[in-house]
């Protein structure tokens, strides 16, 4: 595998892969000094034209444990700004001698496009409303560690809030399509896409009625501007529609899993807190997000043998 | 004297039939139809099509503002090797064609290319900005027959209206590009599931047929004549063919690219496919030839958009819309379009020769006295883009790589031989 800019292009057996790979990351974090050589003398930069924090650190944390050294390209001081075109800035960072690129951006398909300027591996953190695989992978496993199987035959997972902004629904529909899960997507028309009927989903406009059937609740973080768009009416009305209110949580199953990909808007899609919900595996998506990530990297600038033995 | 000029061994093509002969040009003028005529110089035609030379309805020229990306000498170079004996010049420039200053430059600037005939439009609003109407008068009286503020629709119904009554009294043609801009903020791609995939925002075809449908029925209150730029939806063709049934003088064009190409390669996240109006489904593909073959839409013409190659290699939301026509036109209809040889030079000369009221040197019949602006194309050469060849300054063309059928040998710009052999002479 040479990149990982969709979970499309993953594909299944991929994905299972890597999720079991993701188990020997997990152990070695679990280790008291959390750190393997595998990667030693790799480079990977994180090229991050978006704010971001958890993704970024988690990526840069990741590579760490296994010994690669890091360069974070920080857009903001960067010659981006001064008029040096993203080729440029590319070419010119693939000169230092770069493995791998984590590549965040505003913009749909700058990690297929990235990828025709450098002989090194793309890893998409994140472009435009378009994929986020490795949240997908993350979220993936996190189901995986907590409900103690393998693929997710049978399982209903639903996905609210705003699916038509959202690169991680995109990546999580298909990656949890893939291990067989059952997806409803639940939002308002007017965030969700308008042609939808290809996505092997089903759709519901009310949160009410899939309350008690989901196994997996995974709520979207709602952007304020979605208002001023005309998306939504008030934020204080798609709260009361689509937010997880106590009595939401009340009528979950008992074995019901409540995720968020984060950073969460307290008061809207959340209008309680997680620490307040049983089965809320949010703390759990954030620590499993630096061993996917360590997977990731491995599966891509790894050499099969080099897993073992301490920093 | 210029020398004479004989084309041997060629099939004219006319709106009143097809046959073999010489022909043979003297002084800018046809002077002989026959056979075994001889001049000064001899260009070879067998097995080629000798029709009037294209007319473009739409060509983008870039200058004056943007020269990196094409002059009205490589643009007019692009044409004559496209077949094109005149290139109507959309007014988007920096100034914008909104002033005798800029229209004059223009033309100059044309006349000093010497390839094809250089046909300045003039912009709806003065900017192009939307806000209060162009001099068009003024524009008129220098010889402006179409006026457009191309790159956007005039978005105010009651300026359009005003525009339209205005344009009425002067003869001239409005020619609208049809978008409601409030539909198409931050708009990539066509809206459909290979853009719901994509996560990007889509461009509703109801963005451009809204536009279709409020200024027929402004043409219906005004009396005024209109002209559509680049339909691209099979609403929009309907909505036309209904206006025209009921007389309305309403004209249309469609360009190669929105013959040839989907949506769906945009999922290859190369900008070199973003156009606006973007590109569409395969079903409105078969409404747009369907429309050509019943003469809802009258004239093929390129949107001819040069760009240079930092700017489309941005990303698909920040690149510019737009990609290169007037080379491979001819090529791409004759690959695509499934037309007849005489629909083919119907709708790149005669109609748009009348279109943009040039018909009396453009778009002519090959006959004795006529003016000598002729295109011989050979109908059946298959052929590919080679990107180092391109005469256009900028490289943005999505058919590189993709077989075209039938391209230009000669063209002929005032009895002058402009390309020989698929070489242009200047």
């Amino acid at each position: 595998m040479k990149h990982l800019r969709s979970i499309d292009e993953l594909g299944v057996d991929g994905l299972v892969a890597l999720l079991q790979l993701t188990d020997h990351m997990a152990e070695i974090n679990q280790r008291p000094v959390p750190k393997v050589p595998a990667l030693r003398g790799r480079t990977v930069a994180s090229l991050f034209f978006e704010d971001s924090t958890r993704t970024r650190l988690s990526f840069e944390t990741a590579a760490k444990r296994l010994s690669a050294d890091t360069m974070t390209f920080n857009v903001s001081t960067s010659s981006v700004n001064k008029g040096e075109s993203l080729r440029d800035t590319v070419a010119t960072i693939t000169d230092m001698g770069v493995d791998a690129f984590v590549v965040r951006h505003k913009s749909v398909g700058i990690p297929w496009q990235i990828s025709q300027w450098t002989k090194a591996s793309i890893i998409n953190a994140g472009d435009g409303a378009h994929q986020h695989p490795t949240q997908a992978l993350v979220d993936c496993y996190t189901i995986r560690e907590a409900t103690h199987t393998q693929r997710f035959d049978g399982m209903q997972i639903t996905i609210v809030g705003d699916i038509k902004h959202s690169r991680v629904a995109r990546s999580n529909i298909q990656a949890f399509s893939m291990l067989g899960a059952k997806v409803t997507l639940v939002a308002p028309p007017t965030l969700l896409p308008p042609d939808i009927s290809h996505w092997p989903v089903q759709i519901n406009h009310h949160l009410d009625d899939v309350i008690p059937s989901s196994d997996v609740l995974y709520m979207l973080r709602l952007q304020s501007e979605r208002m001023s768009q005309g998306h939504v009416p008030t934020l204080r009305e798609y709260s009361e529609q689509y937010g997880l209110t106590q009595k939401r949580v009340s009528r979950l199953k008992d074995s019901a899993i409540v995720m968020h990909p984060g950073p969460m808007n307290r008061g809207v899609e959340m209008q309680i807190d997680p620490s307040d919900v049983k089965n809320s595996l949010i703390h759990r998506q954030v620590a499993n997000g630096v061993s996917v990530r360590m997977a990731v990297l491995f599966e891509l600038l790894g050499t099969g043998s080099s897993l073992g033995g301490q920093a | 004297m210029s020398k004479s000029v004989v084309i041997k061994g060629g099939t004219i093509v006319n709106p009143d039939g097809q046959s073999r002969v010489d022909v043979r040009i003297e002084n800018g003028k046809v002077v002989e139809v026959g056979a075994n005529l001889s001049a000064d110089v001899q260009l070879d035609a067998s097995g080629c099509i000798v029709s009037s030379g294209f007319i473009d309805l739409h060509a983008h020229l870039r200058e004056p503002g943007k020269e990196e990306a094409e002059t009205i000498e490589t643009g007019s170079r692009a044409g004559a090797l496209g077949g094109y004996t005149a290139l109507v010049a959309m007014p988007n420039t920096d100034p914008p064609q909104d002033s005798i200053a800029v229209i004059d430059f223009v033309r100059e600037q044309g006349k000093r290319a010497g390839l094809v005939d250089v046909v300045p439009s003039g912009c709806i609003t003065l900017g192009r900005l939307g806000e209060t109407l162009a001099p068009m008068a003024e524009l008129a009286q220098a010889g402006v027959t179409l006026f457009t503020d191309d790159g956007v629709g005039v978005q105010d119904a009651s300026l359009m209206r005003r525009a339209l009554e205005y344009a009425k009294g002067l003869g001239v043609t409005l020619a609208q590009h049809c978008e409601v801009a409030e539909l198409t903020k931050g708009a990539v791609m066509n809206e459909c599931q290979c853009c719901t995939d994509l996560g990007l925002p889509g461009w509703p075809s109801i963005a451009e047929e809204l536009m279709v449908f409020r200024d027929i029925e402004l043409v219906r209150i005004t009396g005024a004549s209109m002209h559509f730029l680049h339909l691209s939806t099979a609403r929009s063709v309907e909505l036309v063919r209904a206006a025209k049934r009921d007389g309305l003088s309403i004209t249309a064009e469609v360009t190669p690219h929105h013959l040839s190409l989907t949506q769906e390669l945009l999922s290859s996240y190369d900008s070199v496919y973003k156009v606006n109006p973007p590109l569409r489904s395969a079903e409105d593909i078969r409404a747009l030839k369907v429309g050509l073959l019943d003469g809802t839409i009258d004239a093929i013409a390129t949107d001819h958009a040069p760009h240079p190659r930092r700017d489309k290699e941005m990303s698909l939301d920040m690149a510019p819309p737009g990609m290169l026509g007037l080379e491979t036109a001819l090529g791409v209809v004759m690959a695509y379009g499934d037309l007849e040889i005489k629909d083919v030079v119907s709708l790149l000369s005669w109609n748009p020769a009348r279109i943009a009221k040039i018909d009396a040197d453009h778009g002519r019949p090959i006959a004795v006295g006529e003016s000598a602006n002729i295109c011989v194309f050979d109908p059946d050469l298959a052929w590919s883009v080679d990107i180092e060849r391109l005469a256009s300054k900028s490289i943005n063309t999505p058919y590189v790589g993709r077989t075209l059928r039938g391209r230009v040998r000669h063209t002929i710009f005032k009895g002058t031989p402009t390309v020989i052999d698929g070489q242009a002479q200047k």
